[in-house]
């Protein structure tokens, strides 16, 4: 039967069931996506007085702030994966899985699309989110639209970074072990400064060299300065490159998680 | 008393001895405060131009203080997590069913807590000063700093293992860790409380912990202010929580 359904139709079963495991899960979704809330609550106010320093992009932290939870989302949504793929592999049902005629590339793919869905649904509510936090969207209606696809799309980037390490090291436990590493990216980037601003030169050059900075300015060039061509490029590109490194070493990694059964 | 003495030094022993031949368990701990201190004092330096920001030591030493104070509360944590396996793994009961005194397990954890922290808050300080940090505080006020780092670990250790005890189950680990996360961000963790506006000047005003930050500031700045306010506070809240992680203890022994 699995074999004559086609790729997208197996990726669709593999996605439906990542998904269902995902939401059914509460704790696991509830804490990422209000972690992530607080720091913005806290942070937002707490370092509102960062606007008066000279050469400030904007009134408003909040709205400077806004792409950091986006992103750090994104990378409670790459461990969420990464543990989910990781289980299945620890439990023996990627191993099951091997003997149906199922391809390796629907197995991750449709892993990877349950964090999609997860990703969107933690996007739309930060989003919500800023609105009520009195957040204006420098590039109007058009620029949300194009803020939501650029999260949907740094959060499968960070899916794929997640599945990868879950293929790779076969154990959640080191999965959430990574975490903290993602945490410190985040915070040697642009995200409570622009870089710019940043006084240590060291850490200037650090955020510089940090993709992470590329995506979060990325966000937030949408909300504070408009449409700006350049921030959306390196954006989406640095996203699109992180998901199509990790989805080339994915696969044989995968292929390799199914031999081995 | 001897038994009380016997038992906390076998858990004391015990709980030092994982953390430092784990480094799963030890890592962790040093790298969060001294990552916070890098991104804090690193990232937003540019922080003391703002107009009427005036700590004489400088960020680095403004960031360090908060950085000192919360690597001692998240000493304290880090051992809830330990009572919270130790309960996961059956290990905990083995221990209530052996111990002549069973207090003597809080005072064993506790001492434990102490010691890791003992070691977390030198490497960061030894950070901190080859970062630059300035500090202007004398040999006594620098010992009230750590003091206060004493007190806030002890705290924040009966806090950890009272709710350990009371769930004993590792996923009690948010709960133990995100009242205490959030209670130290929302005192004045950037700027002075006098900079701050809106609803989290409101909340720092009367969060005990911003009194506590305030003193290890002044303390490291050489100009004390509210020095006896902060041993106070903490010794309140080590009071509480220590009736808090007996009668944690007491629910773990009635479960069996």
């Amino acid at each position: 039967m699995v074999a004559q359904t086609s790729l997208f139709e197996q990726v669709g079963a593999v996605a439906r069931r990542s998904a269902v495991g995902a939401f059914r899960q509460r704790a696991l979704l509830f804490f990422p996506m209000l972690f992530p809330l607080i720091l913005f609550a806290i942070n937002g106010s707490a370092l509102s007085k960062v606007t008066e320093i000279p050469g400030f992009p904007t009134h408003s932290y909040r709205a400077f702030l806004l792409a950091m939870p986006f992103v750090q989302g994104a990378m409670f949504v790459s461990i969420n994966a990464g543990t989910s793929l990781a289980r299945d592999v620890e439990t023996g049902f990627l191993n099951r899985l091997a003997l149906t005629p199922l391809r390796s590339e629907a197995m991750l793919l449709g892993q990877l699309g349950g964090a999609l869905v997860l990703g969107t649904v933690q996007a739309i509510v930060y989003l919500l989110v800023g609105i009520a936090t009195g957040v204006t969207f420098a590039s109007g209606v058009g620029g949300v639209l194009v803020l939501l696809l650029l999260s949907i799309t740094i959060s499968f980037a960070f899916a794929t970074l997640g599945g990868l390490l879950a293929l790779r090291l076969g154990s959640g436990e080191a999965i959430q072990g990574i975490f903290p590493l993602l945490f410190v990216t985040l915070f040697l980037s642009s995200s409570s400064l622009p870089r710019n601003l940043i006084k240590a030169e060291w850490f200037k050059e650090v955020a510089t060299y940090n993709p992470v900075s590329y995506l979060l300015e990325g966000l937030r060039s949408l909300v504070i300065q408009g449409w700006n061509a350049q921030a959306l490029a390196k954006g989406f590109g640095f996203s699109i490159a992180l998901a199509t490194i990790c989805l080339l070493l994915a696969r044989p990694a995968m292929k390799s998680r199914l031999v081995r059964t | 008393m001897r038994r009380f003495a016997y038992v906390t030094r076998g858990v004391a022993w015990r709980s030092i001895h994982n953390t430092v031949v784990n480094p799963a368990i030890i890592v962790p701990s040093i790298i969060f405060p001294l990552f916070f201190l890098v991104a804090f004092a690193g990232g937003l330096s540019r922080i003391s131009d703002i107009p009427r920001f005036d700590y004489k030591p400088g960020y680095t030493a403004f960031q360090f203080a908060f950085v000192f104070l919360q690597s001692a509360a998240f000493g304290g944590v880090f051992t809830g997590f330990a009572v919270a396996r130790d309960f996961q793994s059956g290990f905990a009961r083995r221990l209530l069913l052996s111990s002549p005194n069973r207090s003597g397990i809080i005072a064993g954890y506790v001492l434990g807590a102490l010691m890791r922290w003992l070691i977390v808050g030198t490497i960061v300080t030894v950070a901190a000063l080859l970062a630059g940090m300035n500090v202007e505080g004398d040999g006594i006020q620098l010992t009230g700093l750590l003091g206060l780092g004493l007190g806030m670990n002890f705290a924040a250790a009966l806090w950890a293992i009272g709710v350990a005890m009371f769930l004993r189950t590792e996923q009690a680990g948010p709960l133990i860790q995100m009242p205490v996360f959030v209670a130290l961000f929302l005192a004045p963790v950037y700027v002075p409380l006098s900079l701050l506006t809106g609803w989290v000047h409101a909340v720092s005003s009367v969060n005990p912990i911003t009194a506590v930050i305030e003193s290890g500031r002044g303390l490291l700045a050489g100009s004390p202010v509210k020095v006896l306010l902060a041993f106070l506070l903490l010794a309140g809240a080590g009071v509480v929580f220590a009736g808090f992680a007996r009668r944690g203890l007491a629910s773990a022994e009635r479960a069996g």
